[in-house]
């Protein structure tokens, strides 16, 4: 047990230092650069309307001081980091004046329900059709199913989501192409408010089902095939041991341990994959504000959802890490 | 060197047809170097031209032949994956072999760097550079952005075959002759490493393209350099289905097909070539 606690001891030291190292890094990019906030937003304001001189120095000087970009590059750091801890990131231009911690914290809930449901079927679905296909390396079934895997595989996602936009939106307009929810129904906890939100989500979702699925297919069937040769299984096998025994527990388990590495270093490729999925299916989630929020120059609104995702992909990377002692004693007892 | 190559076509049906699929885009690539108008400028052709015998590709909507636009961007963004994939090789050669052959406190500083940057999702960080730079973004500015992210997975990989090398008896041979640490880096373990360079590099490039294609088709990249996303942005944002300009959709998204599946293909059939388990197994031996 004592090897666990230092196991998840370390991790959450990496954590800390992914979360620090990310979000300092979303800081000095955007603070190091020589494109002032204020003027980006001058520049906008002006261009729409016309302006006093006075008026524009006066909004300078308000926008410099909410932004705080007179102060020295070390206090601005400061400043962002006590200011973050408190959750306060400014407010939204695109929304002014809503904050954009509020923003996100509202669109949060969408893209996580999109991601986590499409990423655990993905992960089961491939790895357990994987296995079966490691197992069975003469099926034909499974021979058909790797080769489509194969070549559905290395597509990048925003190809995979338009052609299903234009397969069910314009060929067979089966199924709702944007939006989270019918524009008539309204948001409560009833059946009708939830058969719509499924309804929608089910175009991107299987956008992330098929291109993700590919790889753990592909991956679980090479780890698999190798792990079928190995002397213990030939043992089980010939002393009686029961073939679901042999699968279930000897072969799938011991090829699952390097696929849940894969799953926490994938994470981050996910989130991006969802962003897409998100603007082409004109989902309300955090990938359509984040391209909002950069279509709009909206500084502090890209700084929150960069932030956001980075401390959201490192702890789902952590917990899946903390999974991994569960699979594998080896971890528990070093 | 040559005799590998001329088995995997022989034994390894996944490795030809990749090389045939990427041999295909890369000689229709190279055609841009001949091309007879310049890839960058609007309305030289007659506007949503179908197929023809004039234009092969038909034109687009922006007056442009796209069989030379699609073959500069197809250039283009080769290039550009095969920028990323150099300069994250080298990245990952210094830092597996250092951290596998030197051990130690320099092996755990190095890891720990390399598990952050596993960690930190790039796509948010590669939007906050072009929130940044806007158009001052071109794509070297971008490939060694995703240069300084596309490394750390490979680093681990050359890691564990590194830690293997280091206790060959070759080594300690090229030890006690007094090689120094480089020399025997560059020297003796190098090549050992090579066959994962290989294939870690047409993963790579598949990587820095798809991202290219995905910040493209958003608008986040210079959209003036033509590239195989920067056409499909072109593409979509003049709603090329709706109008029925087919052949500015289908025409891109077949030969990205090609390009990506060839891609995998090479990098899928040269990672089994390295494991000798089932390179055995397909030759039969």
């Amino acid at each position: 047990m004592q090897g666990y606690f230092w196991f998840v001891g370390k991790r959450l030291l990496q954590l800390f230092a992914v979360i620090f190292c990310g979000i300092s890094a979303t800081f000095l990019i955007t603070h190091l650069s020589p494109i002032d906030p204020v003027e980006q937003v001058l520049g906008r304001l002006s261009a729409r309307s016309n302006l006093s001189p006075e008026a524009i120095a006066s909004t300078r000087a308000a926008l410099t001081e909410m932004y705080g970009t007179g102060q020295p590059i070390l206090n601005q750091y400061f400043n962002f980091w006590t200011r973050l801890l408190r959750g306060d990131l400014g407010p939204s231009l695109l929304a002014f004046p809503t904050p954009s911690m509020e923003l996100v914290t509202r669109a949060m809930p969408w893209t996580l329900g999109l991601l986590v449901t499409s990423t655990v079927f993905t992960f089961v679905i491939g790895n357990l059709l994987g296995a079966l296909a490691g197992y069975n390396p003469d099926n034909r079934f499974f021979k058909a199913f790797g080769l489509i895997a194969m070549g559905v595989q290395p597509i990048p996602y925003y190809i995979v989501a338009f052609i299903l936009l234009i397969i069910f939106g314009f060929l067979f307009p089966v199924l709702p192409i944007s939006g989270g929810f019918a524009m008539d129904v309204r948001p409560a906890m009833n059946w009708q408010f939830i058969l719509s939100i499924l309804q929608h989500s089910l175009l991107p979702a299987l956008s992330l089902v098929l291109v993700g699925f590919g790889g753990w297919f592909l991956g679980m069937r090479a780890l698999v095939s190798n792990v079928v040769n190995e002397d213990y299984v030939t043992y089980a096998g010939l002393a009686g041991v029961k073939k679901q025994t042999i699968v279930g527990g000897y072969v799938i388990r011991n090829a699952l341990v390097p696929q849940l590495t894969a799953l926490a270093m994938a994470l981050g490729g996910v989130f991006s994959g969802t962003v897409i999925t998100e603007q082409v299916f004109n989902y309300p989630g955090i990938g359509s504000l984040l391209i909002d929020g950069v279509n709009y120059g909206d500084y502090s609104l890209v700084l929150a959802v960069s932030t956001v995702s980075i401390t959201a992909v490192a702890l789902a990377i952590f917990i899946v890490d903390l999974l991994h002692p569960l699979l594998d004693p080896r971890v528990r007892a070093e | 060197m040559f005799s590998v190559f001329r088995d995997l076509i022989r034994y390894n049906i996944e490795f030809a047809i990749g090389l045939i699929l990427v041999g295909a885009v890369v000689i229709f690539a190279c055609l841009s170097y001949f091309a007879p108008v310049d890839p960058t400028l609007i309305y030289v052709a007659m506007p949503d031209q179908p197929p023809s015998g004039q234009y092969w590709f038909g034109t687009n909507s922006r007056g442009q032949d796209l069989f030379w636009q699609l073959s500069a961007a197809f250039r283009n963004s080769l290039i550009f994956g095969i920028t990323v994939a150099v300069l994250s090789r080298i990245i990952s050669i210094t830092v597996g072999l250092l951290s596998g052959y030197v051990g130690g406190w320099v092996d755990r500083v190095l890891m720990f760097i390399n598990d952050i940057f596993v960690a930190v999702p790039i796509f948010p960080i590669l939007v906050l550079f072009y929130f940044v730079l806007r158009n001052n973004m071109d794509s070297f500015t971008l490939a060694l952005i995703m240069a300084c992210f596309g490394w750390p997975f490979d680093a681990r990989l050359i890691r564990s075959v590194a830690l293997g090398l280091k206790h060959r008896e070759f080594t300690r041979h090229a030890v006690f002759a007094g090689m120094s640490t480089p020399k025997i880096l560059l020297e003796e373990h190098l090549p050992y490493v090579m066959p994962i360079v290989f294939s870690t590099f047409m993963a790579n490039m598949l990587w820095s393209i798809g991202l290219e294609v995905t910040l493209a088709v958003l608008g986040f990249t210079n959209l003036n350099n033509p590239t195989i996303g920067t056409v499909l942005y072109w593409a979509i944002s003049h709603s090329a289905i709706v109008v029925g300009v087919w052949w500015w959709i289908v025409i891109p998204v077949v030969l990205i097909v090609m390009t990506f599946l060839g891609l995998f293909l090479l990098a899928v059939s040269m990672n089994e070539y390295i494991d000798p388990r089932s390179r055995l197994r397909r030759m039969g031996a």
